[in-house]
């Protein structure tokens, strides 16, 4: 077994390097947010950015013991690491400590752990094993069916714990199954659900469904106009009339207060600045402040005087936009491009499938935060608070995405012994 | 296998969408970062607060050091309505004695004047209050107080001379952009004359505030900040113990004192009664006061001694033989017979014998005497015309400074009446009007009009026996602890110093002679002259005048008395001004059998 001698031989360095630079990137980010003269130390442990160097320590800690394990283990254990992360996400809805609206912190003292930044990995490794496994086909209902479970079940409980943006995290394997083998019309249906949501809210119903309808007779005059044809557009057509008038029922009741200002607010209806469009406008004061090469470290006002709220978790990239201007947030906004890219490169390169889908889970979930967070600072999103992976502050989300990497690192590093 | 290599080329559906997303937030970026400058502004908005330093306003002292004018912390409440979180409204008036219908007025006021910059929510708040609301202000985001000074004065006293500071008029914004609105700015009195001396320059504090307008230090190091320079001090030449037992004399009485170093043109005390305390004009308390005061029937506004024209009477006599003996057509033994109340054509109502010489007419104020040196005067056969005499003899005035103001720093200030010969041409016609037509003038009526401070000049002049200076209220302005005299002009008149030896012996017996208009006044340790005038006006009582200086051959002091429908000039303004010169030069002297009796006389009531 060459492996053994081989272990670190055969690891991607590039990705690593990546990861060690936003990580580092992030941390001194973190500094500069929450940066004040009395606590001036970088190891503070009274401070976040102390906490964050402990957390970084740890989480290279994590990083080396997932390398140095076999990687059969991940493909072997993946169910079960998934089934234990349910538990966990069932038992923190019934002990865990409520903050800030959420159930969703295990609390040990001063110790906290959020179970669901893990079930993120330990998702990826059932959904792999799972679609990785002979005899599934996305043409099979009982397929798709109990693929879909497998994000439903942590998706379902986080969003019980009132953590609705991680559990919309778990829409990101669309582009998994996507790549499995799913029909390529999901995308094009779930960009138009969007579009249509979105529009709905925004233009008068009936102006929709005349242009859905315009939209229908073009196809028709494209398509073969077989009798089956016809009949999906039409079938088409009502669906997405249906649609069109049932999102002010769901914006109206289905949604939380707070989710239909945020919606709202970035729709241009509303703007009230000191509510819900506070924080994206001050984000946005903070970012657009920057100018193109920044105000320099340490010397960002908006982020550090706590205008921008939550700079040091979610929207710590305002500090970069701040102090680092144009040429950093584009440099972040490129490392993170790299670094998805170069996981669903590598993907494509393994030889098992467990490999492949776990690594394009590992991508999904990265482009997804990234996308949505970044989308949320510049005001293109609505507020939905998730981490921007590596660089957030916070433990539980570190140690998460470490995980994440690392095993897609450690499997990679492995793909030539699998057979 | 195969399935695995149809759907491999999805990798680049995958990646392109990945990409595309870089590709928008770069836009984003470029377009929030580098085209859209509004950011910049309400970066700088959110976190610049820029705090005016106003500078301690310059103090007051009198001509003995004594403080009449210093400043006191005020506190203003400011606001800056975006960070106004919802308070506890109802907490938050009772600190400040608002109702909450004020207090939504004020907040909607600030906010329609800038959400992010602040404005003043309550002005000056009280020492106390302050105290009070510095405790608990940490629980209102969005206010925070400013302090700012006041003026105050010792004693309740010269409040026309000290004059008083108020928030500057957007005219006043227009004339001189130092000023910004809320500043305040000198309104009246030396507060305004010595404004740019006393009100210093202002500095800027730029600081850096946090979300709850914590402030988290300086802005570059307060590179761009500027001290607040302190105003100068002043001296003036009141002095205030003089000036208070003036406003005590005039107590319920209307009139006025103006007293003079005649060495120096200082006006040692400048009455004006009913007067007002000055501290009625500052801070809050100011516009309901004001009100008061300017609908006050008595008009304590009105600052008599410098406003108010009176005919002189007889205390003008002493200019018509200053002016008769410098033309010759007098001299010291000239004596006019005197027909008392039979006299013609003015009659004469002091019964004295006759004839009279220059000295004895001033002591007994004959009116006949100075008709016929007014017509000598007039009809001096030199001139040629009655026109061109006149004129001669007008010239005399204006050399006294009588029809026309001083150059001086005293603000508000009226010329008199002295007129000019086009206005008798235009009355009666020219080459008709005659000494005879104008034979008013002779004895200080008719036309001729005078305010108090010209009449205390000319009791000045004859005291220097021809010369005076501009009559003025500074004296000295002190800057980094170095005395600066300010500086005033010497007038010398037309009448030569001799010709004023016997007009200071007439009026030496005024007080001293055993028919002088002021002998039961006379003092026994010092030598006084004076002259009395008793003017009759068409609204009622004969005004009571009297102007005086002392001691006689090295004077101190000059002054006018004049108290409005009083009568006689020898019943109130000769004791007053007496009193008066006795205080100035003595200090603590016995009381005379007189004060008691001009303390509590009340003219008013």
């Amino acid at each position: 077994m060459s492996s053994r001698t081989n272990i670190f031989g055969n690891i991607d360095w590039w990705l690593v390097v990546l990861y060690l630079v936003m990580v580092l990137l992030g941390w001194v980010n973190i500094y500069a947010a929450i940066y004040d003269e009395e606590h001036s130390s970088i190891l503070d442990l009274t401070q976040r950015y102390g906490k964050q160097m402990i957390f970084i320590g740890s989480s290279l800690l994590l990083a080396l013991i997932i390398l140095l394990t076999d990687a059969k283990f991940f493909s072997t254990f993946s169910m079960i690491i998934y089934l234990v992360t349910i538990a966990a996400l069932v038992a923190v809805l019934i002990l865990g400590k409520e903050i800030a609206g959420s159930r969703s912190w295990f609390q040990v003292g001063s110790f906290s752990l959020q179970p669901a930044e893990f079930a993120k990995f330990a998702t990826s490794l059932a959904v792999a094993n799972y679609l990785g496994g002979t005899n599934i086909n996305f043409r099979k209902f009982t397929s798709v069916f109990k693929a879909f479970l497998i994000l439903a079940i942590p998706a379902g409980l986080i969003f019980l714990q009132n953590d609705t943006g991680s559990a919309l995290v778990y829409s990101a394997f669309i582009f998994v199954f996507y790549r499995e083998g799913m029909t390529g019309n999901v995308l094009i249906i779930a960009l138009a659900v969007i579009v249509l949501f979105l529009m709905a809210l925004l233009i008068d119903k009936l102006v929709i469904i005349a242009g859905l309808l315009v939209v229908a007779m073009l196809l028709l005059l494209i398509m073969r106009r077989t009798l089956r044809s016809v009949a999906i557009l039409i079938t088409f057509l009502v669906l997405a009339s249906g649609f069109v008038y049932s999102v002010d029922y769901a914006f109206a009741n289905m949604l939380e207060p707070h989710h239909r200002t945020r919606i709202n607010v970035l729709l241009g209806k509303e703007s009230d600045l000191k509510g819900a469009g506070y924080n994206v406008n001050q984000s946005l004061i903070a970012i657009g402040s920057g100018g193109i090469a920044g105000k320099g470290f340490l010397n960002g006002t908006q982020t550090k005087f706590n205008f921008v709220p939550e700079q040091s978790t979610d929207f710590i990239f305002c500090t970069v936009g701040e102090e680092w201007g144009f040429i950093g947030s584009t440099l972040v906004v490129a490392l993170f491009v790299l670094l998805i890219l170069r996981i669903i490169q590598h993907s494509e390169r393994q030889r098992s499938a467990f490999g492949r889908i776990y690594g394009y889970g590992v991508a999904s979930i990265l482009f997804f935060h990234f996308a949505v967070n970044i989308a949320m600072t510049l005001g293109l999103f609505p507020v939905i608070g998730i981490p921007l992976p590596f660089f957030s502050y916070g433990g539980s989300s570190l140690w998460a995405f470490t995980i994440l990497l690392f095993i897609f690192i450690k499997l990679d590093a492995n793909r030539l012994n699998i057979l | 296998m195969v399935q695995k290599k149809i759907f491999e080329n999805r990798k680049f559906v995958v990646s392109a969408i990945i990409i595309a997303t870089g590709l928008i937030f770069v836009l984003r970026l470029f377009y929030v970062q580098l085209i859209d400058d509004k950011y910049v502004l309400s970066a700088t908005n959110n976190v610049l607060r820029y705090e005016v330093q106003y500078p301690a306003r310059g103090l007051v002292f009198d001509r003995n050091g004594e403080l009449l004018v210093f400043n006191e912390a005020a506190y203003d409440l400011m606001v800056v309505p975006r960070l106004v979180d919802k308070p506890d409204t109802a907490e938050f008036c009772r600190l400040l004695d608002l109702s909450r219908e004020e207090f939504r007025k004020r907040l909607h006021k600030a906010r329609s004047y800038s959400m992010h910059k602040p404005s003043i929510f309550v002005e000056q708040v009280s020492k106390e209050q302050y105290g009070f609301i510095e405790e608990r202000l940490y629980k209102y985001p969005g206010f925070f107080v400013q302090s700012r000074t006041l003026r105050k004065y010792p004693r309740p006293s010269a409040g026309h001379t000290l004059g008083y500071i108020g928030e500057v008029s957007p005219a006043e914004i227009e004339a001189n952009p130092y000023y910004k609105s809320a500043d305040y700015i000198g309104k009246s009195g030396i507060e305004k004359f010595y404004e740019n001396t006393l009100r210093g320059k202002k500095g800027l504090r730029i600081s850096m505030v946090d979300v709850f307008n914590r402030v988290k230090g300086r802005y570059m190091e307060g590179r761009y900040d500027s001290a607040a320079i302190a105003g100068n001090d002043l001296y003036i030449t009141i002095d205030a113990n003089l000036q208070a037992y003036g406003e005590l004399l005039m107590a319920n009485k209307k009139g006025s004192i103006v007293a003079i170093e005649p060495a120096t043109g200082d006006i040692l005390a400048l009455v004006s009664s009913p007067s007002y305390d000055p501290n009625l004009l500052i801070g809050r308390v100011r516009s309901k006061n004001y009100n008061l005061l300017s609908n006050d029937t008595l008009i304590p506004l009105f600052n008599r001694a410098l406003l108010a024209m009176y005919s002189p009477g007889s205390t003008f006599k002493l200019v018509d033989a200053l002016i008769g003996q410098q033309e010759g057509v007098i001299n010291p033994s000239t004596a006019y017979p005197c027909a008392g109340l039979g006299a013609v054509p003015i009659k004469c109502s002091h019964n004295h014998y006759s004839p009279l010489q220059l000295v004895e007419s001033i002591e007994q104020s004959c009116n006949p005497y100075y008709w016929n040196v007014f017509k000598a005067i007039i009809d001096n056969p030199a001139y040629g015309s009655t026109r061109r005499a006149y004129e001669k003899w007008r010239q005399y005035l204006l050399s006294f400074n009588l029809g026309k103001t001083f150059d001086t720093d005293l603000l508000v200030e009226r010329s008199g009446n002295v007129p000019e010969p086009e206005y008798y041409d235009k009355y009666f016609g020219k080459n008709v009007w005659r000494s005879m037509t104008i034979r008013s003038l002779s004895i200080g009526q008719g036309e001729l009009l005078v305010t108090p401070l010209q009449l205390a000049n000319i009791a000045a002049m004859i005291s220097n026996r021809g010369f005076y200076y501009d009559p003025h209220i500074g004296k000295a302005t002190v800057k980094n602890g170095v005395n600066t005299p300010i500086e005033f002009t010497r007038h010398t008149t037309m009448v030569e110093p001799r010709y004023f030896d016997p007009v200071v012996e007439g009026m030496r017996r005024v007080f001293a002679g055993s028919h002088g208009t002021a002998r039961y006044y006379a003092n026994d340790s010092i030598t006084m002259g004076g002259k009395t005038g008793t003017v009759q006006n068409p609204h009622g009582e004969n005004h009571s005048i009297f102007i005086a200086f002392a001691p006689i051959d090295n004077p101190k002091i000059a002054i006018a008395v004049v108290v409005e429908n009083a009568g006689y000039g020898s019943t109130y303004a000769a004791p007053i001004a007496t009193l008066m010169m006795l205080k100035y030069i003595l200090g603590d002297f016995d009381a005379p059998w007189f004060e008691q009796r001009m303390l509590e006389t009340n003219l008013i009531d």
